[in-house]
């Protein structure tokens, strides 16, 4: 690996080095798991391992229950009700898939809000970034796609509303739709290609999740000062670093057993609570269910969907400018695929030189509104399209796209950031001391 | 700041169910079951007069298409003997067997049949169908405390007729405190001593919604005991894990730290 200088892989034995010289596999096995990995790292750096967990748990109970899942509008209903009750252990292979996904979409909003805080979307992490969007766009296809796989009746009304997006797009909106659901409407040749590339999809994610840790692993990890770690000489990096074993391993594995106990309980106790009831109910595409609600982790998306209606002033000279091609639901469209592309623009949308927020007096209030915003979209979107919610989804959609359009580029002009420390041995002295005080002497003063 | 994050992110959690939370419901009761909480069990006897009241009430519009007769037998379920299950399959319910081209006796490898009537719904899933609880404010709070209330919307439901009729577009519907919009169409099923056990239980309108409500949770979720006892040896073994790791990480990364200064 590029970057951070530290030991490499040696191989001794005449096995080692006859291998080595032909594949060098175990040098780099060696040098991934031994990569010098900033010390000061906090909890919120423990989401890349619970996500890589997620997504092997999902292959695996995924793999299960194919096995005994049925693609077919007569029959799916049932083959995952035989799952449910026949097959062994299949109502836990069942609810630890479905539940999976939540934990999965926990654990991604995390780890793309820590991004925001710390800056590690900036230069140079641009490329970890922006497979890191594309891994979670991925995600969201796959979700919703597997959403509709249990053939209830929120699979087929989700399935009829966002497939319904793609009619919007001008001139060429329903022949799409048309081509991407295999007929006029949703129906069996939609389950079978939503079942093949929910099967498919997955393994994509697992090969963009190599290139996402490829990228980071020739920057080096960010770390919550964002002071990068000195790269002049091998000691001078280890001032700074730890290997990534066992250090970081196992704090990673010790909070993913404490997020697994939780999640576990939730699977145990209440496997239902994350899902809507509708879905025991087997589609009917003759009765339309009162309110077609998404799953929890699109609510905040979907919120930004609906808020734009025709009587938003944006929305009537969009039409106007554009003659009418531009009308309130292509716009609510353009807006939700927007509000993920500002996101993924965050690294040249934000001018600020300071990396982050922790040193950032000004931009931590617009961030932790940001957060809030998030919220609100989540609660909003679940909300019926009806006043007041219809403003306050206005409202908390404005604030997603200023945050990233004006706010950002703003702050890096006007905000005078706070000192920061010089190295990370530093920042790491100061919260936990020399290590050399030893034991049992008094505490020790830290460098500041 | 990141304390900030980690806390939304377990709002995250209770903010879900904020899905369920448009409409005007009616009004449900909390009913106490033998099987809610992380310990709680189906009660046999409870599951066995549930079985009862569907057979001589339910079944003669409802079906329950999705449950084969034979896990009537289970022990976490109500538990029969097999040649009970054989002898119910037998007196209560016709199938059509393709090979005979005929109707002929159930047996128990047999479901229960489908609904007679085209709007009768199906009663297999009903108890995970619907939500009782509701709120407040969207935010999902009460089915994290109170559980979905799929069961205890089915016993309002049953015990909620006001007594009220209106004929509308040619149908007869009847008032019910539970039923969103709070008219429904199904005549009240249920009265006072309908059915009769042979251990002369209560038979009163409100124990008999309570049984027949318990035995269609279980229908709806047949495993649900063994998927409680998973979870708390799941949840016993990841904290125990837990502890392990985190005395592991103490450990390693004691010569690292020096004393916290703070």
């Amino acid at each position: 690996m590029a970057g951070i200088p530290h030991d490499h892989y040696e191989p001794k034995t005449g096995g080692e080095k006859w291998l080595h010289s032909r594949l060098p596999i175990v040098g780099l096995m060696y040098d991934t798991i031994m990569i010098p990995t900033p010390k000061n790292l906090n909890w919120m750096w423990i989401w890349g391992i619970v996500l890589t967990f997620c997504l092997a748990l999902q292959i695996v109970t995924g793999i299960v229950l194919v096995m005994h899942y049925t693609p077919h509008v007569d029959l799916a209903f049932a083959s995952v009700e035989h799952i449910m009750r026949n097959v062994n252990g299949g109502y836990m292979l069942r609810y630890l898939h479905m539940n999976g996904a939540s934990l999965f979409f926990v654990a991604v909003y995390a780890h793309i809000f820590r991004g925001l805080y710390y800056g590690s979307y900036k230069a140079p992490r641009e490329i970890t970034w922006i497979i890191g969007m594309l891994i979670y766009l991925l995600m969201m296809g796959t979700a919703f796609m597997g959403y509709v796989l249990p053939w209830g009746q929120m699979s087929f009304w989700g399935a009829t509303v966002i497939t319904g997006l793609f009619g919007a797009i001008p001139f060429i909106g329903e022949a799409l739709q048309t081509w991407l659901l295999g007929g006029p409407a949703v129906d069996n040749a939609t389950l079978t290609r939503f079942f093949s590339l929910h099967y498919l999809l997955p393994f994509v994610i697992a090969g963009l999740v190599i290139v996402h840790i490829w990228a980071f692993h020739t920057t080096g990890n960010n770390n919550p000062t964002g002071v990068e770690v000195r790269r002049g000489s091998k000691e001078e990096a280890a001032k700074d670093t730890l290997p990534f074993w066992p250090y970081f391993v196992i704090k990673d594995l010790f909070a993913l057993a404490v997020i697994l106990a939780v999640f576990w309980a939730i699977v145990g106790f209440m496997p239902n609570y994350l899902g809507h009831p509708d879905n025991y109910i087997e589609a009917n595409p003759l009765a339309t269910p009162a309110h077609i609600v998404p799953e929890w982790y699109f609510l905040p998306f979907y919120a930004i969907l609906r808020a734009f209606t025709d009587e938003v002033w944006v929305v009537q000279i969009a039409s106007f400018v554009t003659g009418g091609i531009i009308d309130a639901k292509f716009f609510g469209v353009l807006a939700m695929f927007g509000a993920i592309a500002v996101m993924a623009l965050a690294p040249w949308l934000d001018t600020s030189s300071v990396r982050s927020g922790r040193y950032r007096p000004m931009f931590k209030w617009w961030f932790a509104l940001l957060v809030v915003d998030f919220f609100v979209l989540m609660w909003v979107g679940a909300m019926p399209a009806e006043e007041p919610y219809n403003t306050i989804s206005l409202i908390a959609s404005a604030y997603w796209f200023a945050y990233f359009l004006v706010i950002l580029p703003l702050l890096g002009v006007i905000e005078k950031p706070d000192p920061q420390p010089a190295t990370i041995e530093e920042d790491f002295d100061a919260h936990y001391g020399k290590p050399d005080a030893g034991k049992g002497a008094p505490v020790a003063t830290p460098a500041e | 700041m990141f304390k900030t994050i980690a806390l939304s992110a377990a709002l995250a959690i209770g903010l879900a169910p904020a899905a369920m939370a448009a409409g005007a419901a009616g009004h449900v009761e909390d009913f106490a079951f033998s099987f809610e909480g992380p310990f709680g069990t189906f009660d046999q006897n409870q599951l066995q007069r549930g079985l009862k009241i569907y057979t001589e009430v339910c079944a003669a519009c409802h079906g329950m298409k999705q449950v084969p007769l034979r896990t009537l037998s289970a022990e976490d379920g109500p538990g029969m003997p097999e040649d009970q299950v054989r002898a119910y399959a037998a007196e209560n319910f016709e199938v059509f067997d393709p090979e005979l081209d005929d109707f002929r006796p159930a047996t128990p490898t047999d479901h229960f049949p489908a609904s007679g009537m085209e709007n009768a719904p199906d009663l297999s899933l009903m108890a995970k169908a619907r939500a009782g609880f509701h709120g407040p404010y969207g935010l999902g709070i009460n089915q994290m405390f109170k559980g979905m209330g799929g069961p205890e919307y089915i016993a309002s439901l049953l015990t909620g007729y006001t007594g009220e009729e209106k004929q509308e577009a040619g149908a007869i519907l009847y008032e019910n405190k539970a039923f969103p919009g709070g008219w429904i169409g199904m005549a009240p099923p249920l009265y006072d001593e309908a059915v009769e056990f042979a251990d002369g239980h209560a038979n009163d309108i409100h124990h008999m919604a309570e049984d027949v409500s318990a035995f269609l949770m279980w229908t709806a979720e047949p495993k649900l005991m063994a998927r409680k006892q998973a979870g708390f040896v799941g949840v016993l073994f990841l904290t125990l894990l837990s502890v392990l790791l985190y005395l592991t990480n103490k450990r390693i990364w004691a010569p690292v730290k020096g004393k916290k200064s703070a």
